[in-house]
């Protein structure tokens, strides 16, 4: 049961979404911006940095919904997968896997991030927007994830949810809620 | 030196919000309706719970200007802001206070922390379900802010004073306003 009284059957985040509305617009302009807009660094790419991260700090909700665009963007959940387990073996570019490597220092703490980790990210063509990003998309799940968990959201483990709220997200970005009511549960 | 090629002669969060202020317009609005906007926990309290979810993250820039626009908002009480930061238990603050900084420490290190017997005891000294959602959100926000100022390793002078000054400003006109000041106009309206 979550901490607070939240609005019942909207999963995760969406429940803190619609109990304060007034923080969600800029929570979700942030998530736009940084996961869907054009960039050059790929959609498909920044969900894969955000999904690590939430699979550190080990929030279901976080790591199940990107990790569901971030397969829409890639087309299968293979790499996913993959980028869970051992990111180094996942068929990435050498350029993203040394940008995670980068956001798995700033999960354990921004002053964690050294310069060698940044030297070998430009080395592999990063350029300091690309390392901006980053930084930014792990610190704000670092963020996110704190907020799903430390309200304890309804996190149902239901892949066809998340695959729906994927697919949304994917498709539309951010700024509307992902997750369509469901009369029939 | 910043880990990337960032404005020169700004501090901190201010130089990575210069760098990219696309970014910068919800993070200002975010921390505006947050800690400046009216709101059941005084500016001050909330200030306070940023200081000290900062100072438990060790990032120097945010614990010190959040620090002194605490501070400000407590009639220049820097006294009483160290002691928040150090034994917030024995500070001259509300009981109800204190149980959410005990929450707000529990999401720093991490969301699953926070326990319903913490939630619980913030709830018995009166905290609402709106001041309990603040401050997950809060101290949340500061892992994120904190890790954003040091993991590009922004420019943190310490000195005292220029933070004392642009803290009584802060408090005074909130996060967009001050934001002009070094947001190219367009991003900033």
């Amino acid at each position: 049961m979550p901490h607070i009284s939240l609005p019942e059957e909207l999963p995760g985040i969406s429940s803190a979404f619609a109990f304060r509305p007034e923080t969600s617009k800029p929570l979700r302009e942030l998530a736009h911006i940084l996961l869907y807009e054009p960039n050059s660094l790929s959609p498909g790419e920044r969900e894969l940095i955000a999904t690590y991260v939430s699979s550190l700090n080990d929030c279901t909700f976080c790591q199940l919904s990107h990790g569901a665009a971030a397969a829409c963007h890639l087309g299968g959940n293979e790499t996913v997968k993959q980028v869970h387990t051992d990111f180094q073996q996942a068929p990435i570019s050498q350029k993203l896997k040394r940008l995670l490597a980068i956001a798995g220092q700033v999960q354990r703490g921004g002053k964690n991030v050294t310069r060698t980790a940044v030297e070998a990210a430009r080395e592999q063509g990063a350029t300091d927007i690309e390392i901006h990003d980053t930084v930014l998309i792990a610190a704000a799940f670092c963020m996110f994830n704190r907020y799903v968990d430390g309200l304890a959201t309804w996190q149902p483990h239901d892949e066809q949810l998340y695959a729906q709220m994927g697919a949304h997200l994917a498709r539309e970005g951010y700024l509307t809620s992902s997750v369509r009511p469901r009369l029939d549960s | 030196m910043p880990h990337i090629n960032l404005p020169e002669g700004l501090q901190g969060i201010r130089a990575a919000m210069a760098f990219r202020p696309e970014t910068a317009k919800p993070l200002n609005e975010l921390a505006e309706t947050l800690l400046h906007a009216p709101n059941s926990l005084t500016p001050g309290e909330r200030e306070l719970i940023a200081t000290y979810v900062s100072s438990q993250n060790d990032c120097y820039f945010c614990q010190t200007i959040h620090g002194a626009i605490a501070a400000a908002h407590l009639e220049g009480d820097e006294e009483l802001v160290r002691r928040v930061k150090t034994d917030f238990g024995n500070a001259d603050i509300s009981a109800k206070l204190k149980a959410l900084l005990a929450i707000a420490g529990k999401v720093q290190k991490g969301g699953k922390y926070v326990t319903a017997a913490d939630v619980e005891a913030a709830r018995q000294q009166g905290a609402t379900d709106m001041e309990i959602h603040d401050t997950v959100l809060i101290a949340a926000a500061f892992c994120m802010y904190n890790r954003y100022v040091d993991g590009l390793d922004t420019w943190q002078p310490h000195d005292e004073e220029l933070y004392r000054q642009r803290g009584q400003k802060t408090a005074k006109e909130g996060y967009v306003t001050m934001s002009r000041e070094y947001l190219p106009q367009e991003s900033s309206v």
